[in-house]
């Protein structure tokens, strides 16, 4: 299980990679362990802002079906094409590069402030281990 | 938790472990999709040993089988087993269950003996319901916790398990059961029976025997890449057959004949629980009733997602919903109203805020040559 230090976390298994006023957000390690093999991604919120704690997204794995949670506030700029079934229908990469190939979203952030809020790896980690 | 014989061997084989009905069982070990498709493609093996069997011999043993099940177990010769189900008193099911009619020499002369072979989550449930119903002086042993069951399923089955044993597989017509030597253990129970609709074995041990049988059906199952399937692929498996699952498909409430089960409820018997209601549902018909469905989106249904008919109304609820391996499509089984239950009726499923368009369709869901 791995828990990249430059990350942030939330108490849903989202992280996000902060880039200036904009990030890439995707589901952790352990979540995509957990959830098991993805089938589907579906994200039809591109241009939405919406705000922390909302959904943004569904995840349908196997076994299960997820919904995605914003980790903070913003607007989605876009959705990883690589993942969509407009693009290359991977939902695979999530299981297998969850925090490379597998980013699910990139957002402008509504609100920096909202970023303390979230967990640094040692704290995520001490969450799920 | 519950362990079975083989708890820590799936544990060391890099398991993803959950509870189910008390024990602590393998889900996947790699993938459920690959697991499922090393089964209808060649072999696998699955550890079910938390699945509950019982005991029952006396001379009024068949009495006493045919009152508490809606199949009529009459018909069974020593050495037949048969898909059966027990019915309550409000026309539902207290569980789904195998009837093993087994061979003369387990019981006296005058006497006949079975094993019935129960869902897990249901063995203290049916347990007291057969007791309560035993009035015959039928001898009743639970033997779940000293019994192991693997499943050996998939096309090249036979070709593993024939290696191992002295019994005759080639002969061995479905649902039909030995007993003899499994890689130098005696006394196995092995049926021509499973739950993945792709051919194969069930094997009954004493839980002393199974890791030995394990190991040996591993390595007898090299030359075919075998690998072991846990409950994830056993549940897309049956899925795709449109094999009820107890709790989801099938419960108290549900009626065989809803459920598409009438095949085992055989109302023409003189008597069994709920007998007059089941007569009654075949004359006149049901309400509802279990169907198949595709969905014509990527959106996999789910157990309790509310169908609706193409208008908006309310006409039934998912029991079961996965993506399917073979079909590479999400499938699921529900209840419907009657007047939508035909194949080729569309309907809507209610996921959230999204309604997802699917067609009623034929099980099973995917042939098998």
């Amino acid at each position: 299980m791995s828990y990249p230090k430059e990350l942030k976390y939330s108490k849903e298994h989202e992280w996000i990679r902060v880039d200036g006023d904009e990030a890439y957000i995707g589901i952790t390690d352990f979540a995509q362990g957990e959830l098991g093999e993805l089938v589907y991604v579906e994200v039809e919120t591109v241009g939405e802002t919406i705000a922390e704690g909302e959904v943004f997204g569904t995840v349908e794995a196997v076994k299960t079906t997820s919904d995605l949670f914003m980790p903070v506030g913003g607007e989605i700029l876009e959705f990883n094409e690589k993942l969509s079934d407009s693009g290359d229908d991977e939902p695979g990469l999530i299981n297998s590069d969850p925090y490379g190939d597998g980013w699910i979203i990139k957002i402008k952030l509504s609100d920096l402030s909202e970023l303390d809020a979230l967990m640094d790896a040692a704290a995520y980690k001490a969450l799920v281990a | 938790m519950k362990t079975t014989p083989l708890t820590e061997v799936h544990i060391g084989l890099g398991a993803k472990m959950a509870e189910f009905a008390g024990y602590n069982m393998p889900i996947s070990y790699s993938t459920i999709s690959d697991e499922h498709e090393q089964v209808r493609a060649s072999v696998g093996i699955f550890d079910v040993s938390h699945m509950g069997e019982f005991i029952l011999k006396g001379k009024d043993a068949t009495a006493l089988i045919q009152q508490v099940t809606s199949n009529d177990v009459s018909k069974l010769q020593p050495g037949d087993a048969q898909y059966s189900c027990l019915p309550n008193k409000e026309g539902g099911i207290v569980d789904d269950l195998l009837v093993y009619r087994l061979f003369e020499d387990a019981c006296a002369e005058g006497e006949q003996a079975y094993m019935l072979v129960v869902n897990a989550s249901n063995i203290l449930k049916d347990w007291k319901w057969i007791k309560e119903h035993n009035t015959y002086d039928v001898r009743m042993h639970d033997i779940s916790m000293f019994t192991g069951l693997l499943a050996l399923q998939g096309p090249d089955a036979i070709k593993v398990l024939e290696k191992l044993t002295t019994i005759d597989l080639a002969e061995m017509k479905y649902y039909t059961f030995n007993k003899g030597v499994v890689a130098g253990e005696e006394n196995i129970l092995v049926s021509a029976t499973g739950y993945t609709g792709s051919g194969g074995f069930e094997i009954y041990a004493r839980n002393s025997q199974l890791v030995t049988i394990w190991n040996a059906i591993m390595e007898a199952g090299k030359e075919f890449n075998i690998q072991p399937i846990g409950l994830g692929a056993r549940d897309t498996l049956r899925l795709e057959m449109g094999y009820c699952l107890y709790g989801n498909d099938i419960d108290d409430t549900t009626s065989p004949i809803e459920a598409g089960l009438g095949w085992i409820t055989k109302t023409k018997k003189e008597n069994f629980n709920s007998i007059e209601t089941f007569r009654a549902q075949r004359k006149e018909g049901v309400s509802q009733k279990l169907v198949g469905f595709k969905m014509e989106d990527r959106r996999v249904p789910r157990h309790d997602y509310i169908i609706e008919d193409v208008d908006g109304n309310e006409i039934g609820k998912v029991t079961s919903g996965t993506q399917s391996p073979t079909l590479d499509i999400p499938i699921g089984m529900g209840y419907v109203h009657v007047d939508f239950a035909k194949v080729g009726t569309a309907i809507k499923i209610v996921a959230g805020k999204k309604r997802l368009d699917a067609t009623i369709t034929k099980m099973p869901f995917v042939k098998i040559s």
